[in-house]
């Protein structure tokens, strides 16, 4: 047990420290995020009604893409350097050891969109507790972003064009979450309570987490046999 | 034995960072020496492989292996390129399924080892699963505590000084050459202390000093009993049992 905890801990560690020596990474996602969505008065014109009704469907459509982003590197880099093949030789369990990394992919690329949504949602005229329901909506909805996407990355493994698949891969599979995400802005928008949109996220979450890790272990023992 | 290291870690945070270390020269570093290896001496362990069938892209490359290996015994796979030399050590790790087959560890197919499948072996592939950005210390230390070993800073950077990488110890890997990064990677498989090495041309592309490490530490790993699987062009002078074992000889 104790080396299961010191391996994941690593792991984890690991994947941090790296972010922080490569901060490009991180960042280009983070503004792509800010980018696309600023985009989005200057394309649809300044009325503040019509952006205030765009903004929950912006908002996470932006934050789908910017998680698409960095998809692509999630496991590719490891696989090229031959890291990969030393963590599924370790003795530990690879579906543990994979949530280990999500967990810092989160960390990396999906906390920061939560924590600059409430920026942009102020830029698009949301009021208060319309900002705390997406901000609470995207804190249930990017660690999804980041499992489901993992899959992808996973089965897009060591393939030329590998970026473009996993869009068309799990683009769709995002549609529960943008849906659902979304739908909870709307919900507080017009006078009525989240809470039902972000109970079934929260259940989606618990569901992926159950999940993905095991359809992920499997995708990287295929794709690096 | 001599150790050979720096006083002091060099600061990152010196006005010229890295220039510096090169001013060592590499020809200061010795020939390390691998007394510590007899230290830890491995129990007796058998690996057996029988009737092992594997293809690639549905052309059959190996149809009926098998062989059995004893501690402080090598094993050399030689055969011409896509012989299915790397296949077959990618099978023995555990990374690649074989169509048919059994894999023994002490008389235990490997999928039902308690430890799990691959706790008794270390492998190195073509890449040295190094992470560039991180130092050879950092490296080192990530990826024993990865493989549930846990690793001092002191220890890592006795045996960096040991393969000769004295004073680079906390350079990040990306400024090392070809030849000082294989010695990180063969580094790791002395930290590991696993009684089965598995090894996918190491003496590819190394500098005759780098080959001699390599030589000695092999021997030495041989000499405390444990195991060693390696493919190789070269012939390599290692003292002890060893046998060869020649792929695709039919055509």
């Amino acid at each position: 047990m104790n080396g299961l905890a010191t391996a994941l801990f690593t792991l984890l560690r690991r994947d941090l420290i790296l972010a922080l020596r490569r901060r490009q990474d991180a960042l280009v996602v983070l503004g792509f995020f800010v980018v696309v969505v600023s985009l989005f008065p200057l394309g649809v014109g300044p009325d503040p009604q019509l952006l205030r009704s765009m903004a929950p469907g912006v908002l996470w459509v932006s934050a789908l893409l910017a998680t698409m982003l960095s998809l692509e590197r999630l496991f590719s880099d490891d696989f090229r350097d031959g890291s990969l093949e030393q963590i599924l030789l370790a003795p530990q369990p690879l579906s543990l050891m994979v949530m280990s990394k999500i967990l810092a992919h989160w960390l990396i690329t999906g906390l920061p969109l939560v924590l600059i949504s409430p920026l942009l949602g102020m830029q698009l005229n949301l009021d208060g507790t319309e900002i705390l329901t997406l901000m609470a909506a995207l804190l249930l909805g990017t660690p999804i972003l980041s499992l489901v996407g993992a899959i992808g990355a996973a089965l897009t493994l060591g393939l030329r064009g590998g970026g473009v698949l996993i869009s068309l891969l799990i683009l769709p599979l995002y549609v529960p979450a943008l849906v659902l995400g979304a739908g909870a802005v709307d919900a507080v928008m017009y006078g009525s309570s989240a809470q039902a949109h972000l109970s079934l996220m929260a259940a989606l979450l618990i569901l992926t987490l159950l999940l993905a890790p095991w359809a992920i272990a499997a995708a990287l023992r295929i794709m690096s046999d | 034995m001599i150790v050979w290291r720096r006083s002091a870690p060099l600061s990152r945070k010196a006005d010229s960072p890295w220039t510096c270390v090169y001013h060592q020269p590499f020809a200061e570093s010795p020939v390390p020496s691998m007394s510590h290896a007899a230290r830890v001496v491995f129990p007796a362990h058998r690996l057996e492989v029988e009737g092992l069938v594997a293809e690639r892209g549905e052309r059959l490359l190996i149809q009926d292996l098998g062989f059995s290996l004893a501690g402080g015994e090598l094993l050399q796979v030689a055969g011409r390129n896509g012989a299915g030399k790397t296949s077959l050590l990618r099978i023995l790790c555990g990374l690649s399924r074989p169509l048919e087959g059994r894999i023994c560890w002490d008389g235990v197919p490997v999928q039902r080892r308690e430890e799990g499948p691959t706790a008794h072996l270390a492998y190195l592939g073509h890449t040295n699963a190094l992470k560039d950005e991180l130092s050879g210390e950092e490296n080192l230390r990530i990826q024993s505590a990865l493989q549930g070993r846990r690793l001092g800073r002191d220890e890592a950077w006795e045996v960096l000084g040991r393969m000769g990488l004295g004073g680079h110890e906390d350079l990040p890997v990306k400024f090392l050459s070809q030849g000082q990064k294989r010695r990180v990677a063969l580094a790791r498989l002395l930290l590991v202390r696993r009684p089965l090495w598995i090894l996918d041309e190491p003496f590819a592309a190394l500098d005759v000093q780098v080959i001699e490490v390599l030589r000695s530490a092999l021997e030495a790993h041989l000499a405390a009993n444990g195991m060693i699987i390696l493919t190789t062009h070269q012939a390599v002078p290692i003292q002890g049992r060893q046998h060869t074992l020649t792929l695709g000889k039919a055509s």
